[in-house]
């Protein structure tokens, strides 16, 4: 009878191992011939080194335990995103891409399912799209109602920042979609965490390179939008911090008509003027792409088009990243955009965290996250972390052409005390959050 | 007089040829090549064309072919180690990258990163045994010197996978520090090291627990902490030093394998990748990724004596005696 109890306890024990072990760890601690021995039938062993108590409390406890281990660990994550309205395109080249994000949502929870089966912990994803006019508030109230602890959203900044400031349940918010530097540096949302390198991020890294080519004299063109503009304060707050001359400044006022702008508009926009590079804020993307090969001079054209500066390119190869372009294409037939890649590390992060803490609470998960022993896998050759002070995913920067990644940001040479990641944007003594 | 002169040069000669017998592999993956140096003289003997992006390398136990993985051809080919010619190829699956042969040398164990799998191919008869579902990315295998454990990292499930060598299937998972890439067993089967790369550590595993009883944070001064990103690891026959190649660090660490402390940082070429130790383990090679050269380490006095340029991205390593 001994036997077989032992028999069945140890069979339970292998089965449930890894999940077993942090749960038990209190046993563990008092009971110095870990159980392992004993699963490895073995129990004799425990047996005469005389913790015989131990080692039936010990038993007891993992036996109890494995029976609630059966049941994996459910980890509930909710995406939130609004219908897009497609945009007037500029060319046929690139096909409107209506589900940004969503593959790489999905990806992530397959991963993180995969090793759910060791850890025991299953993930799922409930995907939230709001309607053109619907409203996102309600939306948002749902999910909390319905206990969705963490929620990535893919929503423009306006939104976010509604959503941020109505949070109220004790959720973890991922924004997987702006580059807002507001929304990083000064309304500092407690439990908001930003994957997407902001705009001050990515021109300090077009910074960096620039001044290593020694292209110094810069001349900025703005595009119409709100947006535009912004990107234009980054670029402009990097050329002060790297020592960089604007030499002009200029809106574009013309057209957007491609034929047009193509012939006459932009060697005239660009005459009379001594500079180095062509820095271009368009985010939208209306006139950006033909500027170059058209300028009065032969300068190159970076910024928002040309050499860009991002967080995930499909021109990116190195460190495994071929693996997970691979991967990603094969399941969602298209190539990674940023938000996919930003939606994969918000679900990845959240697996990390829940594998290691063994715990699904939010507080303990957000603890984890930003403590200094989360490190994050981004196929980028370093290990990515929260800067803890604004919650923003610190992370290289690609500085990618159409078709060659041309250098990845922070550039060698440009040190910082604790992590060459942390001279990419706002640091903290720049941040008003803290 | 002369004639002495002569012989005696030719007898040198002679003798520096036969000591000479050693002859190491690299595997050159930019190039499509296999190198072949000689390390006493500190020289490359050659460089031979092979398939498409070749990296894991290993010898046969009977040292007479050698088994290249070409990742973008998608096989592992067998090559006569003497005349390198192909004489077969291996059903590794997608994209074959490491592997590992039992000490008995008739099967390979090899990590399809794409697919989350170990494939098990018996070697005489050229087929695949079983595929084993891992984690994610699986990317380090080693198979315990007792035959009693394979082994594999993936890399985005930070796990060891410990999978039953007899029985073939997945036995115990131990949860280790981000990225883990390579793994070795101490000679006598009774501590596993891994190496993490995105955490910079070495995990020591003690194979009875299945649990880490130590992890070395490796640091070097004037280094930041997140170019330190350990891959290849590998342990003396006496058990008294481990060697971890430390990637963009550019430097090996020399680990007492007794107690655990870092005793020196060896600086060798850029990114240094994978490890393999001369037949008498007097020497250690290094295949160093950026710097596209082999070092040379002497460790007697774990000394950096030579490097030897062998061509774009070298990878893989082995030596035949």
């Amino acid at each position: 009878m001994k036997n077989f109890i032992y028999q069945v306890v140890n069979l339970v024990l292998l089965r449930h191992a890894a999940a077993l072990k942090n749960r038990c760890g209190h046993a563990l601690n008092t009971f110095p011939v870990h159980y392992y021995r004993c699963s490895e039938g073995k129990f004799e062993f425990c047996f005469t080194r005389g913790h015989f108590k131990k080692v039936i409390l010990t038993g007891l406890c993992f036996f109890t335990l494995a029976l609630q281990a059966a049941e994996p660990q459910q980890i509930k994550i909710a995406y939130m995103t609004r219908q897009q309205k497609v945009p007037a395109a500029l060319s046929n080249l690139d096909p409107f891409i209506i589900d940004k994000g969503i593959p790489g949502a999905d990806l992530a929870i397959a991963d993180n399912n995969t090793t759910g089966q060791f850890t025991n912990q299953h993930f799922s994803l409930h995907i939230e799209t709001v309607a053109l006019t619907g409203d996102l508030s309600k939306a948002f109230n749902r999910l909390g109602e319905q206990g969705y602890a963490f929620i990535l959203l893919n929503l423009p900044a306006q939104d976010l920042i509604a959503l941020a400031e109505q949070e109220n349940k004790g959720q973890l918010l991922f924004d997987v979609a702006t580059r807002d530097d507001k929304l990083r540096s000064e309304l500092c949302f407690p439990n908001l965490l930003h994957m997407l390198p902001s705009r001050a991020m990515r021109a300090d890294a077009l910074a960096q390179y620039l001044l290593k080519k020694r292209w110094q004299k810069w001349f900025l063109v703005l595009g119409p939008s709100v947006e535009d503009g912004l990107y234009g304060s980054a670029v402009k707050r990097a050329a002060k911090r790297y020592g960089m001359q604007i030499v002009a400044e200029k809106s574009w006022m013309h057209t957007y008509d491609a034929r047009r702008t193509a012939q006459s508009d932009v060697p005239v926009f660009t005459q009379g003027v001594n500079y180095d590079v062509l820095v271009v804020a368009d985010e939208q993307g209306l006139f950006g792409e033909y500027l170059e090969y058209r300028t009065w001079k032969p300068r190159p054209v970076v910024g928002t088009q040309g050499l860009v500066a991002t967080a995930w390119h499909r021109t990116h190869e190195q460190w495994g990243a071929v693996q997970i372009q691979n991967r990603f294409k094969k399941q969602a037939g298209r190539w990674m955009e940023e938000e996919d890649y930003a939606a994969y590390l918000a679900i990845r992060s959240l697996g990390e965290a829940t594998t290691r803490t063994q715990s699904a609470a939010m507080e303990k998960i957000k603890a984890y996250l930003l403590s200094e022993n989360f490190k994050l896998q981004g196929y980028k050759g370093r290990p990515l972390s929260f800067r803890r002070w604004n919650g923003q995913l610190r992370q290289p920067i690609l500085l990618a052409a159409a078709r060659s990644l041309v250098a990845v940001a922070p550039i060698e040479g440009f040190l910082h005390p604790k992590s060459e990641l942390d001279t990419l944007g706002y640091d903290q003594p720049e941040s008003k959050c803290q | 007089m002369k004639e002495i002169r002569w012989i005696f040069v030719a007898v040198l000669l002679l003798f520096c040829f036969d000591s000479a017998a050693e002859t190491v592999f690299v595997t050159v993956e930019k190039d499509n090549t296999l190198a072949l140096l000689d390390p006493l003289a500190g020289k490359l003997l050659k460089t031979i064309p092979i398939g498409q992006r070749p990296r894991g390398i290993a010898l046969s136990k009977d040292q007479q072919q050698l088994y290249i993985a070409t990742s973008d051809d998608d096989t592992i080919i067998i090559i006569d180690a003497n005349t390198f010619t192909q004489v077969g190829q291996l059903p590794s699956g997608d994209d074959p990258e490491t592997f590992a042969l039992n000490p008995s040398g008739d099967r390979l164990f090899v990590s399809n990163e794409n697919d989350n799998q170990l494939t098990v191919i018996d070697i005489p008869n050229r087929k695949v045994i079983k595929t084993i579902a891992v984690g994610v990315e699986p990317e380090g295998v080693a198979v315990s010197p007792d035959n009693q454990w394979v082994v594999c990292t993936s890399e985005t499930t930070n796990m060891v996978h410990w999978i039953n060598a007899e029985k073939l299937s997945v036995e115990a998972n131990t949860l280790v520090d981000p990225r883990p890439r390579a793994l070795a067993f101490t000679h006598d089967s009774q501590q596993l090291w891994v190496t993490s790369e995105m955490a910079g550590t070495l995990s020591i595993l003690d194979v009875a627990s299945k649990q880490i009883i130590k992890t070395i944070k490796l640091a070097v001064p004037g280094v930041n902490a997140d170019k330190i990103e350990p891959v290849g690891v590998l342990i003396d026959q006496d058990n008294r030093w481990g060697y971890v190649a430390m990637g963009p660090a550019n430097r090996v660490a020399v680990i007492n394998a007794q107690t655990f402390e870092v005793e020196k940082y060896l600086l060798v070429g850029q990114r240094v990748w994978n490890l393999a130790f001369s037949p008498d383990q007097k020497r250690l090679y290094t295949t160093n990724g950026r710097s596209n050269d082999v070092s040379i380490i002497e460790l007697e006095n774990h000394k950096v004596s030579k490097s030897v340029a062998v061509g774009r991205f070298p990878w893989g390593v082995t030596v035949k005696p």
